[in-house]
């Protein structure tokens, strides 16, 4: 099997194909940049609640339009994850309740909701599609969907990204000089949900993180720089994207799955010889004069 | 050196005014109607046992906190502002360099989306040569120890050029050899005519530096020269304060 069988031949000969690798290069742009704030602003889990929480507006877009419309699942979609978020800051703002324990209460809630109404209609290869993704099935409509989020994603964080990196890094001084930092608090949250829509669709509510979080850990791993961590997230992204799709495609595995096991093989590597990793904490090297 | 006593006697107005204010936690007061005022230029201690409502009165000032009765008058805008809280809610594992913390202060110039001018750069660098960071521009934040890391917030004052500075206990667990630079630092700034406040623990500090002097203990035991504030009777009076909350407090009445 040559190089060309192994790496390009499953592009070249199946349109479903490209089509994914278009979407995991959209993907990798838009969430890679959003898991690095998502984890800088220690929101990690946060991310995966939300995630889960956007499954019952989706399921719901789908009992009204039917099988797989993206457009009406991933505008359900949308509206649930963006009440959650805002419903769950709200509640811990108006109660004693931490944010992270009500984010809790909200996702769980949706995740059971979200699974009861597709099991109203749907067969279980509908729960499964909604829950682990259909890359492979992703078609135009879908793909000029994500192209927008990711664009939008972009614009918006190139705007915000000041205010966002002052919000993060000490919300006490944003205030303090009358930063609006809760505006942009909100902001991103609605770009978190967007990019998790973009995501359901391929990788589905249980994995849509996958792609934000593990990058953005791998990132974190390499650099102390945050220009330098969005490009490494981005790029370990879209190169797990790329590997998982073909991985998938000669093993004959499911592929959204195996994308993600790809980013985690990265993490694992990572972990082991990247800067701040173990390899270095083992073999340590020489310390400098000054 | 600036003049020190002679800069407030010089200067008129008023930067702040505190009319019968009270801020309270749960209803219980943390500042109890407390009225004066903080002249313009002049360089103020904060002073008073712990859960005296320093930190609170700050907080008030900056509208971190709203008074439960009466009112801060200072018609200065939140730019015009510079605080530096006790405990900063700083990651400081975030990922940012000395040089754009510091740029940070330049928000009332730069704000949210505007370019960072070359002049506030250069302002940067010399704000950081002032705190002695020269050469530190690159070095992430979370290298930094307590100390240089209190310099690094007290370059970022300097880029704000606040005309009102507060200060919550800015040299805690700070050692003595930065705390005397930073306390120079609060001195220039006292010599350009900026009105400083600073909530300190060390009377020996209190006295040989802030010419002025508040001295709370919920309720103002007294606000003016330092000499006379912090007078043995006063101190007393302040220690004797009571610092639990008395939980069956009755409703305060205004004194017919």
């Amino acid at each position: 099997m040559s190089l060309y069988d192994l790496f390009l031949a499953p592009l070249a000969d199946y349109g479903f194909m490209r089509r994914a690798l278009v979407a995991c290069l959209c993907l990798s742009l838009g969430c890679g940049p959003i898991g690095v704030f998502l984890m800088m602003r220690r929101m990690s889990l946060m991310g995966d609640a939300l995630s889960h929480a956007v499954l019952p507006g989706a399921a719901i877009g789908y009992l009204v339009a039917g099988s797989l419309s993206l457009t009406a699942m991933g505008i359900g979609g949308l509206i649930a994850g963006l009440s959650v978020a805002l419903l769950a800051g709200a509640v811990s703002r108006a109660t004693s309740l931490a944010e992270d324990a009500s984010f809790a209460s909200f996702y769980l809630t949706s995740l059971a909701l979200g699974v009861l109404i597709v099991s109203l209609r749907g067969s279980n290869i509908d729960l499964l599609h909604v829950l682990f993704g259909t890359i492979l099935a992703i078609d135009s409509e879908a793909l000029t969907q994500i192209g927008v989020i990711t664009s939008v994603t972009l614009v918006a964080l190139a705007i915000i990204y000041r205010p966002l990196v002052a919000e993060c890094f000490d919300p006490g001084f944003l205030r303090a000089v009358g930063g609006h930092g809760p505006l942009y608090h909100v902001a991103f949250l609605v770009l978190v949900v967007l990019n998790l829509v973009a995501s359901f669709q391929a990788l589905g509510t249980l994995m849509a993180v996958g792609l934000m979080m593990l990058p953005a850990a791998i990132a974190q791993l390499w650099s102390r720089n945050l220009p330098v961590m969005l490009v490494v997230a981005s790029g370990t992204a879209l190169v797990s994207g790329y590997l998982g799709l073909i991985a998938s495609y000669h093993l004959e595995l499911a592929s959204g799955p195996t994308i993600i096991v790809t980013a985690a093989l990265f993490y694992g590597l990572s972990i082991l010889i990247a800067p701040s990793g173990l390899a270095r904490r083992y073999f340590p090297r020489p310390h400098l004069t000054g | 050196m600036s003049g020190a006593g002679k800069d407030a006697m010089q200067r008129e107005g008023a930067a702040l005014t505190l009319r019968d204010l009270t801020v309270a936690y749960d209803r219980h007061p943390a500042v109890h109607h407390v009225s004066g005022t903080l002249k313009a230029g002049s360089l103020t201690a904060i002073a008073g046992p712990n859960g005296a409502g320093k930190s609170t009165l700050l907080k008030a000032i900056v509208g971190e906190l709203h008074p439960a009765e009466g009112c801060i008058e200072h018609g200065l805008s939140a730019r015009e502002i510079g605080y530096l809280p006790q405990a900063a809610e700083i990651n400081r594992r975030f990922p940012i360099n000395v040089l754009d913390t510091v740029l940070l202060g330049d928000w009332h110039q730069s704000g949210a989306f505007g370019r960072v001018a070359r002049a506030a750069r250069d302002r940067a660098h010399e704000a950081l040569s002032t705190v002695g960071l020269e050469g530190f521009e690159r070095r992430p934040i979370g290298s930094l120890s307590a100390g240089q890391f209190q310099r690094v917030l007290f370059a970022r004052l300097l880029m704000q050029q606040a005309r009102l500075i507060l200060l919550d206990e800015p040299f805690t667990a700070i050692d003595a050899r930065t705390t005397q630079d930073l306390l120079a630092l609060v001195t220039r700034w006292h010599g350009e005519g900026r009105t400083v406040v600073a909530v300190l623990h060390d009377f020996d500090q209190v006295r040989t530096h802030f010419p002025q002097t508040l001295l709370i203990a919920r309720e103002l035991i007294g606000w003016g020269p330092t000499e006379e504030v912090m007078a043995p009777a006063n101190l007393l009076k302040a220690r004797a304060m009571a610092e639990r909350w008395d939980e069956n407090a009755a409703v305060c009445e205004p004194a017919a």
